[in-house]
């Protein structure tokens, strides 16, 4: 025993504690140290903080009603009164553009979480149980990912009634199966790794090793990918009113602003200009802090 | 035979090559096909063999971390193929296993104090405060520090991370631990540490080794007795002397004889094998060795060998031995 101390004593010495830090920090406070360096990350974090401060606090901040109509100042320029100007029937343009980050961010985040909850539920049945359901699971999937996306988009929004809670659900359900692949390869491949079996052979439960081992280390890239997923939701929400087939007015959407000023494009541009501004920060700040998440969140990245 | 702690009697693993839509079965590589050997309880069994050989498929089906296709592992006097998943649970306590990977076996998600202690937690035996200590006496133990037990796997050297998995597996005080390349991934400086780790534990603990490797040096170190691997099949097996002065087996001696000697005016001749070592989707007939083997003969072709003890202890699969 004496002697296993010593050859310790001399082990710690050699690699021991003087090299690194005394005090350990927290797995969240790794994640929040290094995506702080990334630096388009943080920008683009603060545009979301901006949007979601507009969106929450949009009865105080929109300077007129979104739906009054006021026809005699319709396609009137920016100006004191109406800082982005009115559209062609006279509604502020601010204070629907103000509103309708209500309706585009919680469009983006539910259409995200609905992919999200869908496609982990799919990837982690066929990854976990294997053989006949992993084959049918797939060959699903792959037919849904054989679509084109949009056309199934607009058949169903033909169908079904068109109200805001339908159009998140819809390109919820339609931009699920790349994820569903994503989070299956995830789980196939940490269920081969040595710490699993580690885990097993101590003699711990299914359920220990789904939840303690394997889910922790899939998430990352779940996470990631919910973030960037939330932007291309929110474009496709977008899109979909451009065609007049979204979120049913009058409630304003970015999209349906910008649908709005379509037609008086080179005599109003502000009517289309803004909320396009808009949609585009948005998309882009949800793809740079996506980026910087995949970055932080993965420990096996030094700094 | 019951001296044995662990014996494995005719294993075998053969693992389906699947293919097509619904993926049917196409065919079976046998990946371990008959193998028979005991351990002494406090012996360390040497394993070694070229990649691919079964080595570690037969590590991992003595655990039952893989189902053997056939065949017998008895632990204490008991069949535990047989064993339901009550009784495996409770058998978890005496078999552990270290990993030859030290980044792959620990989970960069959890602190070092929740992996080594979480045998602890799967077993009832202790939680919060005793199980911080109990962790804490691991950590001694391995020659890390308490304070250590905070740290995620990320911040440790290899060597390191190997230590924090020797003390996960001698968490539940096992009997059996099967070193499956234990020093394999490490830097040469950092293996000797680690063996000689491995050797003090082995005598405080009363330890019963399975040492799993394909550096013949590494064994010779270790191991009291080794047993030679080949395609599946367990080739030839002997007491460390034995088998280092006097191999029985073709193959051992053309192994031997391409260990690296560390002075350049020593000239060996080196045994050198022709060919690649056969699938073991389609492994050859006869002795699988033939292919390959200076001295086969076309009665090797025909018929498989044996495995039986030429001189007391001395196991060897050749029909030329």
């Amino acid at each position: 025993m004496s002697q296993i101390e010593h050859q310790n004593d001399r082990a710690r010495r050699s690699f021991g504690g003087d090299a690194m830090t005394p005090e350990p920090e927290s797995y969240g406070k790794m994640v929040w140290r290094r995506f702080k360096k990334h630096k388009l990350a943080m920008a683009g974090l603060y545009i979301l903080l901006f949007m979601y401060v507009l969106a929450i606090f949009a009865p105080l901040l929109a300077t007129q009603s979104y739906e009054t109509v006021d026809p005699p100042n319709k396609l009137k320029p920016s100006s004191r009164e109406h800082l982005m100007g009115t559209d062609n029937i006279g509604r502020d343009v601010f204070s629907r553009v103000v509103w309708g980050s209500r309706i585009s961010l919680s469009v983006g985040f539910v259409a995200a979480a609905v992919a999200v909850t869908v496609g982990v539920v799919i990837g982690s049945t066929a990854a976990y149980f294997g053989g006949r359901v992993d084959d049918i699971l797939m060959r699903f999937t792959e037919i849904v990912m054989a679509f084109p996306t949009f056309f199934l988009l607009l058949t169903i929004v033909s169908i079904v009634e068109r109200s805001i809670f339908n159009i998140m659900l819809v390109i919820g359900f339609t931009s699920w199966p790349s994820l569903a692949r994503m989070v299956r390869g995830q789980i196939l491949s940490l269920r081969e790794q040595e710490f699993t079996e580690a885990a097993r052979a101590l003699g711990a439960s299914d359920a220990r090793i789904i939840f303690r081992h394997i889910l922790p280390n899939a998430m990352a890239p779940v996470i990631v990918s919910t973030t960037m997923r939330i932007g291309g939701a929110i474009l496709s929400e977008s899109s979909l009113s451009f065609l007049g087939l979204g979120v049913p007015e009058p409630y304003p959407s970015w999209g349906s602003i910008l649908n709005a000023g379509r037609t008086y494009l080179l005599q109003a541009p502000w009517i289309t200009t803004f909320p396009g501004i808009f949609i585009f920060l948005t998309v882009l700040a949800f793809n740079y802090v996506g980026d910087g998440l995949r970055d932080a969140l993965d420990p096996r990245l030094k700094d | 035979m019951s001296e044995y702690l662990v014996e494995v009697r005719d294993l075998k693993k053969h693992f389906p090559v699947r293919g097509g839509v619904f993926s049917k079965v196409r065919a079976w590589v046998k990946a371990v096909d008959g193998v028979s050997f005991g351990i002494c309880p406090g012996e360390t069994l040497g394993l070694v063999g070229e990649s691919g050989c079964g080595k570690t498929t037969t590590g991992r089906c003595i655990l039952r971390l893989l189902e053997p296709t056939a065949g017998e592992v008895v632990f204490d006097g008991q069949d535990i193929l047989q064993f339901d998943r009550r009784q495996m649970r409770r058998l978890r306590r005496e078999m552990q296993i270290i990993f030859q990977d030290p980044y792959g076996s620990l989970n960069a998600r959890m602190t070092v104090g929740d992996i080594i202690g979480e045998a602890y937690t799967v077993h009832g035996i202790a939680k919060g405060k005793e199980r911080a200590e109990k962790v804490n006496e691991l950590l001694e133990v391995v020659g890390l520090s308490p304070y250590h037990a905070r740290r995620y796997p990320h911040e440790f050297s290899g060597g390191q991370r190997q230590r924090i998995g020797i003390a996960r597996a001698l968490a539940l005080k096992p009997k059996l631990i099967i070193c499956d390349e234990p020093v394999s991934a490490l830097d040469v400086s950092i293996q000797s540490q680690i063996l000689n780790l491995l050797e003090d534990l082995q005598e405080e603990f009363g330890l019963t080794y399975l040492f799993i490797a394909h550096n013949l040096s590494v064994v010779q170190h270790i191991s009291d007795r080794v047993g030679v691997m080949y395609l599946g099949n367990l080739v030839e097996l002997a007491s460390k002397d034995v088998l280092y002065s006097a191999p029985k087996h073709p193959y051992t001696v053309a192994l031997l004889s391409a260990i690296p000697v560390p002075d350049p005016d020593v000239r060996k001749t080196k045994i050198l094998l022709e060919g690649d070592v056969p699938s073991p989707l389609n492994p050859p007939s006869g002795c699988t060795f033939h292919t390959r083997c200076p001295k086969a003969t076309a009665h090797c072709k025909e018929s498989r060998p044996e495995w039986r003890e030429v001189t007391p202890g001395h196991f060897v699969a050749c029909h030329l031995a």
